[in-house]
């Protein structure tokens, strides 16, 4: 207030340096601090988890865990090879069935007829697929795939993790395809092409790098899913057998968190850590493929 | 007769569609257009087989599945009050932790507060955090968070019993870890679309503020969140719709114990991860119970997705 004043009487200019102590100011810098300190508070978990999935997991890193099978209660020692394997098996299964699914249903989507009845629909229906619980595809699958077979399976566990895939590969690849520059489609059809041919051989290729990403992160959401593989996946102590009960990383951990030995402690802490390393590259790479398309 | 030959030779180069050329356009027109259709009947599949198969529950327990507080398996008495009331306890408890930091570091990344590589690390560590699975949260809540909170909610337990939220003592798990794990999931969520509000916000209105002499939290409480609000409810709802379908960490961290109590300390339970624990073993009845408790679930989580989708389309964010 004092400084007003003084600035009235000689040339009515405002003070125009910092004053940082005024209420007004000081309120910013308080504010300001409390915003950083809470950025801070925000990365302790993935410092903490990181760190913790090093030190107890690593510990436990070696070669016997990639081909050794789950110990048995008191054993010392043991692996989860099968795990890894199950894992691999059922995204892949997921892979195979929602990659082209997504793909085809985006293209009509974002291409072939964007304002449309149906793709307004089927658009909205993808949204609240992926907004669906994934206990809730577990559910599903279970009604509808492990009660008609008659068993625990594989397939159920990556039909599953299929239906959380599709509505992340659809929804990105519409974009991804959406992004291709609009001469480059008139220039398709102004060649005389058929919509059919201009999107296999001049959209399609150019849209691939942001279909990918998209792709990679569906993968990389799959494979650290538990709750849907519960109960359609299940577990198993033996390696890959398709039409049985399979094992999986993360089915392992959530077994192996509530065990009171402290083998198997150590194991779902090292499954962790090779899980999360997985989940981690995946998203690296999508996001190194994402990065290139846009230069 | 020059211009003729080349226009004949154009021709050549730009033929009208061969029959084949026709047939092949229709064929994949055709199955593009079947996978679109896939993708709403998977929908309505999806919902016909698990709401048909709770329909024995609804007959035989009608309106008492909702109202019942007890879980007996050999009575054969089902409820799920308390996995309804755990949800939504639960998610709103992280909503509110997972909420209020989302939105704050949504500010601290789109207002200059860093330089930009700074803020592209910072952004990818927040990213990071939503791509760590569930179950590994799950893990490190019981071996990390759970002994590391323990003495905090022991004073808060000794000291402010008369408070209904710390009348229990945390006897390991609890909602309390639970829901701090649960709004660790939602943050990436709710300061990712938060974000894409701030930034949709034009660069005029904040060089307004700022050239009406504003100091730069006046300007972001009084003219850009206000301006973002709506961006940022939707988000708010979008994040609290991740929370009431997240399974696996609840199911590891709150204690799956049958009861409603307004303390933060006492063990809980809730619909995700009552149906992950007893799925694996449930006969045909429980199986029909828990099918109707999927359906609850179900219906709760769409109810509120398509309230923030809705609510992000309205603002006309690019999203």
């Amino acid at each position: 207030m004092g400084q007003h004043t003084r600035n009235d009487n000689e040339m009515h200019l405002p003070n125009l340096e910092r004053q940082p102590f005024e209420p007004r100011a000081l309120k910013s810098i308080v504010l300001s601090a409390i915003t950083i300190c809470m950025a801070i508070v925000a990365c302790i978990p993935l410092f903490s988890v990181l760190i913790m999935l090093i030190y107890r997991g690593g510990k436990r890193i070696s070669l016997e865990l990639f081909y050794g099978l789950p110990p048995t209660a008191f054993d010392i020692g043991g692996g989860f090879g099968n795990a890894i394997v199950g894992t691999l098996f059922m995204v892949g299964i997921a892979s195979l069935l929602s990659v082209p699914f997504g793909i085809l249903a985006a293209i009509y989507l974002a291409e072939l007829s964007p304002d449309s009845k149906i793709s307004t629909v089927a658009r909205f229906c993808a949204k609240v697929l992926s907004g669906l619980p994934s206990i809730l595809a577990g559910v599903f699958a279970y009604a509808a795939v492990v009660l008609v077979m008659g068993s625990y399976s594989a397939w159920a566990g990556g039909i599953a993790l299929s239906i959380l895939m599709v509505p992340t590969v659809m929804l990105t690849a519409e974009e991804a395809i959406k992004m291709v520059p609009r001469p480059m489609k008139e220039a398709a059809a102004g060649m005389g092409c058929t919509p059919a041919q201009s999107m296999l051989k001049i959209i399609l290729p150019v849209a691939v790098p942001g279909i990918i990403t998209g792709v990679v992160l569906a993968v990389a959401r799959a494979a650290g899913e538990t709750a849907p593989l519960l109960f359609t996946a299940l577990f198993s102590d033996y390696w890959l057998r398709p039409n049985e009960p399979t094992a999986s990383l993360a089915v392992l951990i959530y077994n192996y968190s509530g065990m009171p030995f402290p083998n198997q402690i150590e194991l779902a802490w090292a499954a962790s850590l090779i899980l999360v390393l997985l989940v981690f590259v995946l998203n690296i790479i999508s996001r190194a493929i994402g990065r290139r398309k846009n230069v | 007769m020059a211009e003729h030959t080349s226009l004949q030779r154009s021709q050549s180069i730009s033929k009208p569609p061969s029959a084949g050329d026709i047939f092949t356009n229709n064929a994949f027109r055709a199955l593009t257009l079947a996978f679109t259709w896939g993708i709403v009947l998977l929908l309505a599949y999806i919902l016909f087989r698990i709401g048909g198969k709770a329909i024995p529950a609804v007959k035989e327990y009608g309106f008492s599945l909702l109202t019942g507080t007890t879980w007996d398996v050999n009575n054969r008495t089902f409820g799920i009050l308390p996995e309804i009331w755990g949800t939504l306890y639960s998610s709103m408890l992280a909503l509110l932790l997972g909420g209020f930091f989302g939105v704050t570091i949504a500010i601290f990344l789109t207002q200059n507060f860093l330089p930009r590589t700074l803020e592209t690390i910072l952004r990818s560590i927040i990213e990071l955090l939503a791509a760590i699975p569930s179950v590994v949260y799950g893990l490190w809540g019981i071996f990390v968070l759970i002994p590391l909170i323990r003495p905090l909610a022991d004073f808060l337990n000794a000291h402010f019993s008369w408070i209904p939220f710390f009348s229990t003592s945390l006897s390991g798990p609890g909602m309390f870890p639970a829901a701090l794990v649960l709004s660790i999931m939602i943050l990436p969520t709710v300061a990712a679309i938060s974000q894409d509000a701030f930034r949709a916000i034009p660069r005029k209105t904040v060089e307004a503020a700022f050239g009406m002499g504003t100091t730069r939290w006046e300007a972001i409480l009084r003219v850009m969140l206000p301006t973002a609000a709506g961006g940022i409810f939707g988000a708010l709802v979008l994040g609290l719709g991740r929370a009431l379908g997240e399974t696996m960490a609840l199911a590891m961290l709150v204690g799956n114990s049958n009861q409603i109590s307004l303390s933060v300390f006492a063990p809980a339970n809730t619909l995700a991860a009552l149906l992950a624990l007893n799925f694996p073993e449930a006969g045909d009845t429980e199986i029909a119970v828990l099918m109707f408790a999927a359906c609850v679930l179900l219906l709760i989580t769409l109810l509120v997705n398509m309230l923030g989708a809705l609510i992000i389309n309205r603002t006309g964010m690019k999203r």
